[in-house]
């Protein structure tokens, strides 16, 4: 049934966002933009890709930001004639996604008014994909419990504020709890919501959550290590929808070094390689040693968790690429914005190894198709 | 006259004479001494310009490192500046100012100090995390080479500033006051020498004029001594007994 009445209300976006995914940098033109001199030089064969003239006007010379800057906006472009063609239910899968982002947005204003800074060049900064309409809104707010009243009443993740966080919360806690403890609200609604949107999205998109859950609860066991984050405050950001839910979260969440975090993942068939450290990052490793060598100590834990962040980007990548093989579902457009960003990360990346002529890293980047 | 160069004035006297001699030997320890010095301090320029050298080149290494960390921050996590900005609370890197002395000469050396701050170690706690830690570090890292270059810098200023005064030093005692003062030795000895032989000169003219008033009187005498020979002649019996003049004959020997 689904499958019938997919294409009469949301044929022609999958088209579209199936012709974006094919305007995506192909391996042979990354090949391309690693061979280049200069700015100049990934600016002209980036002209020859669907990125078009989209640098053509910026004055010369060309910092790595702009170009991430203007590729993040051909990706808002094309999200929102996106969005503005879609009908329910795709609309509010769309917004979803745009909660990502606006959670972001929201922390750092969060950030700026308790700091008593002046939110309105904070807007300026605000990711262009988690805008909306009442964000400006918030910059009225002068106090922390005004602010919360505010975010409470005017912005769409009302919710996860009201359900993780008082007042009171914003003032004292650390500001990236906040964030993460929304990002997991966040994660678990739209999971939920993906179960109600059909067999073939809720499938994809469990996957592809549940990985970005499973990659969260990693990644702040990780970064908590030596900090005053407690176990017990730690073990309420780790979102629930992994595949690591519940008993590797348990583990985690005790875990004390990396050997434990490996051992709560050998659980999983996939994510047993991410700490599989003999395989894989050559290349890594070896930028990593020529850095600890200058730097003398202490580096060779930072660059094993660069790989891991890299291992991470490419399975997420690799799952969302999966999401195009199915059709009638609406991993895609989610699987398509992701794609988009990495592809975007990559250029920026590949700009930044040219702008600082670090060649033998320019290859460090996660190809997307 | 002798001392063609500048000179004191002074008056050539043996006083002054002893004085200057004794002022050029000050001033040739001085001159010794200060030699000594910029010797030192060159050598120790010479170092500093070495590891400012070295300082300089690593420190272009390691800022390469720091902006390439923070690419991979960005890479990783995104633009994290403004929240990095407001959690910083305190400085988690300070510099000490301490003094060190070389050769007389007072040189700020500035020390880096790192007090292990967990301001802002949350940062990217859900994603990059450790791409921040890692920046971080690097940048520290970073700034600590700074640190040594400024130090080395600014010794390297103050060094050079005082080398060049010792040098100027050095080279006025060399070739201005040494000379002056062995002008002034040489004038007053020239001087004295000149007076002496002025001396030797008038006692010569007194000697002259006594000799020939010498002279003078001895004729008187003879002319005398003649007169009273015809006398005698007159009278024979007085030519024996009278002797001879001792004053009226002249040996040869005897100056006055």
């Amino acid at each position: 049934m689904e499958a019938l009445f997919f294409n009469v209300d949301h044929g022609f976006l999958e088209g579209i966002v199936r012709g974006y995914k094919a305007g995506l940098l192909t391996q042979a033109q990354y090949n391309n933009l690693t061979q280049c001199e200069s700015i100049e030089d990934l600016r002209t064969q980036l002209s020859s890709t669907d990125y078009g003239g989209f640098l053509a006007n910026e004055p010369l010379p060309i910092s790595t930001s702009t170009i991430a800057d203007k590729a993040t906006q051909m990706l808002v472009d094309q999200f929102n004639y996106l969005r503005g063609n879609a009908v329910e239910p795709l609309t509010k899968f769309f917004d979803y996604i745009t909660y990502a982002y606006m959670i972001d947005n929201v922390v750092l204003l969060i950030t700026g008014v308790v700091h008593e800074r002046n939110t309105q060049e904070l807007l300026e900064r605000c990711h262009p994909l988690g805008l909306f309409e009442t964000l400006p809104a918030l910059c009225v707010a002068t106090n922390v419990e005004e602010l919360y009243r505010t975010v409470l009443i005017e912005t769409p993740l009302a919710p996860y504020f009201r359900d993780c966080l008082s007042a009171a919360d914003l003032d004292d806690l650390n500001i990236e709890i906040i964030r993460n403890t929304l990002y997991k609200a966040y994660l678990e609604d739209f999971h939920a919501f993906c179960q109600t949107l059909g067999e073939s999205t809720a499938g994809v998109m469990s996957a592809i959550l549940a990985f970005e859950a499973d990659r969260r609860a990693i990644n702040i066991t990780l970064n908590s290590f030596g900090t005053e984050l407690s176990k017990e405050r730690r073990a309420r950001l780790f979102p629930t929808v992994g595949r690591l839910y519940p008993a590797g979260n348990n583990t985690l969440a005790r875990a004390d070094d990396v050997d434990q975090i490996r051992a709560a993942c050998e659980g999983v068939a996939e994510y047993r390689t991410f700490f599989d450290s003999s395989g894989g990052g050559g290349q890594n490793a070896r930028a990593g040693e020529s850095s600890a060598h200058l730097l003398g100590d202490e580096d060779g834990a930072g660059a094993g968790a660069a790989e891991l962040e890299d291992r991470f980007f490419a399975h997420e990548v690799h799952l969302n690429r999966l999401a195009f093989l199915q059709q009638f579902s609406f991993a895609v457009f989610y699987a398509y914005v992701k794609l988009k960003e990495q592809e975007i990360r990559n250029v920026t990346w590949i700009a930044e190894c040219i702008a600082q002529d670090a060649r033998d890293r320019i290859h460090d980047y996660i190809p997307t198709l | 006259m002798s001392g063609t160069g500048a000179r004191e004035s002074v008056f050539p006297t043996r006083m002054a004479l002893t004085n200057t001699k004794m002022r050029l030997k000050g001033a040739q320890t001085g001159h010794s001494l200060l030699a000594k010095k910029r010797d030192a301090l060159t050598n120790r320029f010479r170092a500093i310009l070495r590891k400012v050298d070295e300082a300089k080149r690593k420190m272009g290494r390691v800022m390469q490192l720091a902006s390439f960390s923070l690419a991979e921050v960005s890479y990783a996590t995104g633009d994290i500046s403004y929240l990095v900005q407001e959690q910083a609370k305190t400085a988690s890197f300070r510099v000490k100012a301490r003094q060190e002395n070389v050769s007389g000469v007072v040189i700020p050396a500035f020390e880096p100090d790192r007090v292990q701050g967990s301001d802002f170690n949350l940062t990217g706690l859900g994603r990059g995390g450790q791409q921040v830690q890692r920046s971080k570090e690097v940048y520290a890292k970073a700034v600590e080479t700074l640190v040594e270059l400024a130090s080395l810098q600014t010794a390297f200023m103050i060094l050079d500033e005082v080398i060049r005064a010792t040098n100027r030093r050095v080279n006025a005692i060399e070739h201005v006051v040494i000379p002056r003062m062995e002008n002034t030795i040489k004038y007053i000895t020239s001087e004295l020498d000149e007076m002496d032989r002025e001396e030797f000169f008038r006692l010569k003219k007194v000697q002259g004029k006594k000799k020939r008033d010498a002279q003078a009187a001895e004729v008187q005498n003879q002319e005398k001594a003649q007169a009273a020979t015809t006398e005698s002649e007159r009278r024979p019996e007085n030519v024996d007994k009278g002797g001879v003049d001792l004053l009226s004959s002249k040996d040869e020997d005897v100056i006055f």
